[in-house]
């Protein structure tokens, strides 16, 4: 284990030593590297989101046909260090009547719940903030706190808007979180662990190509979690005014901001950890640095998959984004559950081996596709139950859903 | 001292004030929100009694779901700003000293219960997550309560539908 | 083991200390002009008229509801799907079982029109 084919952890051996010869007892100075560990981690994450919104800009920008913030420095890549300076110097507008405990702890308290799934990811084989056992409820359950973020700003900003949409919001994080919550179950029962280390250590086939339902309806719940396009109804500029950070002014709203990017970079790595095999790749295991770069890139991709649809798709309408989650995403998800308990279960022979188990990707494959039919066969019966009862003449002359359009009747 | 125990009173001490604090304070959303800081005290002591796993499902259940709708229904009151409201009726001596009595009964029970005077952290070897899904599933374990849970879930469930359409039913 | 969550608070304790310093630094080297309109709330540029509460749509709660029962369920499921390579196949089925009874209760939510947003 010399520098070159380990360096983080021959840094981390090298200050210990360090600090331990400089007299200090042997739990000071681990728990000094500690915080060093995670003012380092937290720190890179928050400096990684002015990254992160560059290469969103410039993306979203080519998209729409246009170039991106290119003034900035080369390619504009100073454009969001600008931004960022202009922001922290901007005055904080407080209006009157404001509860002023929730007001302000809500800006911090989101980025805060983002940050702290920062602590489970396992970038390498070697570097891992926590090793918890529970990592992936550990992950679920900070979420709720985010959602606690939410209600504490909108009720904090005395204003009913805000309010409104914080009810609005909460009622959307909550109705996405039950697929996301069922189909994690699947990478934790092919795995048999709830810790994420032990989950990419065990992915000697990579989860998406075992569970293919699971993973795109983990990508959409999380999505929706995040709040982004399509499912951005609660902050969109031309609904319920921009949502529940309406009273927020200069680094508070920059906080909702940067909370945004880094939840929707945070769900990318997520979706790289459980259903890519995080840091997984070749020589990744005797090279740990080529497993973060592996990781990134996985992450990367995700991301980009993430912009591509924010940059294409409109906005959902709320009663459309509820019955997704709750008429679609749950039965599919519970759906992909007990396909994937049940067959794998009844597969012959014992473990997977790595790259080795043909059969059972076969099958696993194919059970997912048969659910994928199932599920579009009950979707179209359901569409045409829906087209006879509204338009029983346009049904029997053979019109079929397409031309005629349904609207859901919101009342 | 070790540093748990020291651990220990504070977030103890923590998870009381704001327990007191829930029923003491004049504004029922600030009470809301004292819960919360009150489940995530438990949290962590769950935590340092070893018990990972407790620690995020009553994060993930009490302050995710159960702490969201305790808020949603203090909305459901018109009067969640006002000071008006009296803090005390007029059976809050009896409240007392019957909250007394029973707490002092509870402590003559616990004293004998060889765990209740450690303030140290819990027995390491008293399993994981594993063992207890196997217990949850295996027949000879508890399978029946794992079963009997879902007939409760869904029993609740679908009297609160009842109860809460009616009321939809009844306002339209 | 206690490592891991020693490492976890401090996280938090760095998670939250963060934002807020760099809120407080914000707040330092900002200008500070108060003024009763900059303070006023905003409503679409009109005067609040009126206490500042909302009629509380009954399905918010019970939204809530539904997600609760989903929510503690799936923790039921978590422990057993963490043990599932060590099952039998009849264990498997039991808590197959245990998410067909939910799933019929899911059904009954739906066909009340409890999933329905208006």
């Amino acid at each position: 284990m010399d520098f070159w084919t380990d360096p983080y952890l021959f840094l981390v051996n090298w200050l210990h030593g360090l600090l331990v010869g400089w007299g200090l007892p042997d739990a000071i100075a681990s728990f000094i590297l500690m915080f060093a560990g995670a003012f380092v981690l937290a720190m890179g994450a928050m400096l990684f989101v002015l990254g992160l919104i560059w290469f969103e800009r410039k993306l979203v920008g080519r998209f729409q046909d246009r170039f991106g913030p290119n003034r900035v420095g080369p390619w504009g890549i100073i454009q969001p260090l600008a931004d960022m300076l202009k922001i922290f110097t901007k005055e904080h507008i407080t209006p009157a009547g404001v509860d002023p405990l929730p007001y302000n702890l809500g800006p911090v308290l989101a980025v805060a719940a983002v940050l702290a799934i920062w602590a489970v990811l396992p970038f390498t084989i070697s570097l891992v903030g926590a090793d918890l056992d529970v990592s992936v409820l550990y992950v679920v359950a900070i979420g709720g706190l985010g959602e606690i973020a939410v209600v504490l700003s909108g009720w904090g900003s005395n204003n009913k808007y805000a309010l409104l949409a914080a009810f609005r919001s909460v009622a959307q994080l909550l109705s996405y979180e039950v697929p996301l919550v069922i189909a994690l179950l699947v990478p934790v029962m092919l795995s048999g662990s709830l810790s994420l280390n032990q989950i990419v250590r065990e992915q000697g086939v990579w989860y998406i190509v075992l569970a293919p339902v699971a993973a795109f309806i983990f990508f959409i719940a999380s999505i929706a979690e995040v709040g982004r396009s399509p499912f951005d109804l609660t902050e969109a500029e031309s609904e319920l005014v921009a949502g529940f950070n309406i009273e927020y002014s200069g680094l508070k709203f920059g906080m909702f901001y940067v909370a945004d990017f880094l939840h929707a970079f945070t769900i990318s790595l997520l979706f790289a950890v459980l259903f890519l095999g995080g840091w997984r790749g070749p020589y990744a295991e005797q090279y740990p640095l080529l497993g973060l770069v592996y990781f990134m890139l996985k992450a990367g991709a995700v991301y980009f998959i993430n912009i591509w649809m924010r940059a294409s798709f409109p906005r959902f309408r709320i009663d459309q984004m509820m019955g997704i989650s709750w008429k679609l995403l749950t039965p599919l998800a519970i759906g992909a559950v007990i396909l994937t308990a049940v067959i794998d279960k009844l597969l012959p022979g014992g473990e997977l081996l790595p790259y080795g188990d043909y059969v059972r990707v076969g099958v696993m494959l194919g059970a997912n596709l048969v659910l994928v039919v199932i599920a579009g066969a009950l979707m179209a019966l359901q569409k045409r139950k829906h087209m006879l009862q509204e338009f029983p003449i346009a049904a029997s002359k053979g019109f079929t859903v397409r031309d005629v359009s349904v609207n859901r009747g919101t009342k | 001292m070790s540093a748990a125990q020291v651990l220990f009173i504070l977030v103890s001490t923590v998870t009381l004030f704001s327990a007191v604090m829930v029923v003491s304070v004049r504004r029922m959303m600030h009470a809301a929100l004292w819960l919360i800081v009150s489940l995530l005290g438990v949290a962590v002591l769950f935590v340092l009694l070893q018990a990972g796993f407790f620690a995020m499902v009553q994060v993930l259940i009490y302050i995710g779901a159960i702490s969201i709708l305790i808020i949603f229904a203090v909305m459901l009151t018109r009067q969640v700003m006002s000071e008006k409201i009296p803090q005390l009726n007029r059976g809050w001596v009896a409240g007392l000293v019957a909250a007394g009595g029973l707490m002092i009964i509870l402590a003559f029970v616990f004293r004998d219960f060889p765990g209740s005077l450690a303030t140290t952290m819990g027995d390491p070897s008293a399993g994981d997550v594993v063992t207890l899904g196997k217990a949850l599933a295996d027949p000879n374990g508890f399978a029946i309560p794992f079963e009997l849970a879902s007939i409760l879930l869904v029993a609740a469930l679908i009297g609160t539908i009842y109860i809460a359409m009616e009321r939809k039913g009844g306002e339209q | 083991m206690m490592n891991a969550w020693l490492y976890i608070g401090l996280f938090l304790v760095i998670a939250l200390a963060l934002p807020a310093a760099a809120i407080f630094i914000s707040y330092i080297l900002g200008p500070k002009k108060p003024d009763p309109v900059k303070r006023s709330v905003y409503e679409c540029g009109i005067e609040t008229v009126g206490e500042t509460w909302v009629q509380f749509k009954a399905q918010y709660y019970i939204f809530g509801l539904i997600f609760l029962v989903f929510d503690v369920e799936t923790v039921f499921l978590y422990p057993w799907a963490a043990a599932y390579n060590q099952l039998t196949l009849f264990m498997v089925l039991e808590a197959v079982l245990f998410i067909l009874i939910l799933v019929g209760g899911l059904l009954y939510a739906w066909r009340k029109g409890a999933l329905e947003w208006v």
